[in-house]
Formats: C-alpha cells, structure tokens, sequence
C-alpha cells in the first residue's frame, strides 16, 4: 500500500473557494475517482442571527484537525485531503468549515469526510457565540450530545 | 516554574481575562487538581468552574482527561466542550 496522503489543513478568517479546492486536489491526475465535499453555512435560525462569532485555540486548532485528517488518511484509502475551517465573524449564508476527500472509489471518499466532520464537531477547539439580528447580545452555542455519539461511532 | 493558564469561549468571559501565568502549589498534581485549586480562587473562578465536569482540558495542545497529571505542563488550556464545524 502507498503512503497515505499528507492533508492540507487551513484555518483561516477569510472565505474560501470550494471550486477551487476541489481543483487544486485533482488537477493533473487521473487516478481520483471520487471527490466528497462536505460545506458547513452559517444559518439564521429563522431570522434570529446576524452573525455567529467563532472563536478557536489557535495551534491546538491547526494540530488537533491535523491529528484527525491523519487518521483519516490513515483508516481509508485516500487521495487527497483538505479541511479549511474558517474563525471570527461568519454571517448567515457564509461558509463556516470545508471537508474535500479523494479516492480511487466513492466509499472512502463518503467514509472519510463523514468521519472528518464527526470529529471537528466533538474535538477540533472552536466555539461559536451567537449575534442577535434585533442587536441584543447572544449566548455561546451548547454542544450537542448527538455530536458526541456520532463521534464515538468511528471506535 | 511557571505555568501558562489559557481559557477559551464562556470560562474565559467568566473569569474575566484569556490567560495568566501562575505558581502552582503544592498538591496540585491532576487536571481535577487544578481546577479544584482555581474554584477557590475568587467569584469569577467559581462562576466559571462551578460544574467542573463539563469543563474540557487541553494540556500543551493537546485534549486530557481530570485524571491526567499536569507535571510538567507548559501551557493548560481550560474550555467550555466544542462547537465547531
């Protein structure tokens, strides 16, 4: 078996270009034949948020994605492996957090983004605090239990 | 030697500051150690340490459980459990 891939993993303030990651992870190869990308938006709750503001632990934030996309890399078959996930003020609409994995076959590639996305949920140290649309101060998100359980369902 | 404190999101606004470099006293060994010992020291400590249990541990960058001993810690990040992605 070849070597498992080296992610690419970004945190970053700004937007992102899923396009244009796709490309960057496929371009002059022919033996990818499945590319899953997973897009997490930012939601209004039904008009009630202008924005959520995450916070992150940077270097944890950047090393703990890293663990995590090696294991990934490590469990499935893969091609190429990127995750981007985005700090600071996003506003409803904008993208939050990017998973894009390659494969020969579509299988690992589902495999490896679903699993990618459990875990920064559960173990990637970001935290989102609420901004109210009619300009009142918002509380931080509650973690959910069901982020935990589907963490665990990788062991 | 000193140990860098660093709190992250809800217990970060609590205690009322992002980080601080402290003495660790004698007896504090553990992760529960440390946050027994930061409970007593003030109000803002307590608001943001009342239920310890919810509250997660990264020890030089990396998630610990309470029973993980702290020996040797550079930097202890102390936050509330994660809401990314």
């Amino acid at each position: 078996m070849s070597a498992a891939v080296v992610p690419v993993v970004r945190i970053q303030a700004g937007d992102f270009d899923v396009a244009a990651e796709i490309a960057s992870l496929t371009r002059g190869r022919a033996d990818i034949g499945a590319v899953v990308t997973f897009s997490g938006l930012c939601r209004d709750e039904a008009g009630r948020l202008s924005a959520l503001e995450l916070e992150h632990y940077p270097g944890m934030a950047e090393a703990e994605i890293a663990r995590i996309a090696g294991e990934a890399a490590e469990r499935w078959p893969l091609q190429g492996l990127t995750v981007i996930h985005r700090h600071g003020k996003v506003r409803p609409g904008e993208n939050i957090v990017l998973v894009v994995a390659a494969s020969a076959h579509r299988q690992a590639a589902f495999e490896a983004a679903n699993f990618l996305m459990d875990y920064l949920k559960s173990r990637a140290p970001f935290w989102k605090k609420e901004h109210h649309g009619d300009g009142s101060q918002g509380g931080w998100v509650d973690a959910k239990e069901s982020d935990d359980k589907a963490a665990s369902r990788w062991k | 030697m000193s140990t860098r404190l660093i709190y992250f999101a809800w217990v970060r606004e609590r205690i009322g500051k992002p980080q601080e470099d402290v003495e660790l006293p004698g007896g504090v060994e553990t992760v529960a150690d440390l946050l027994r010992w930061l409970k007593s020291r003030g109000e803002e400590y307590e608001h943001a340490l009342q239920y310890p249990d919810v509250i997660r541990v990264a020890i030089n960058q990396e998630h610990v459980e309470h029973r993980e001993k702290i020996s040797g810690a550079r930097e202890i990040a102390l936050f509330p459990p994660m809401t990314g992605g």
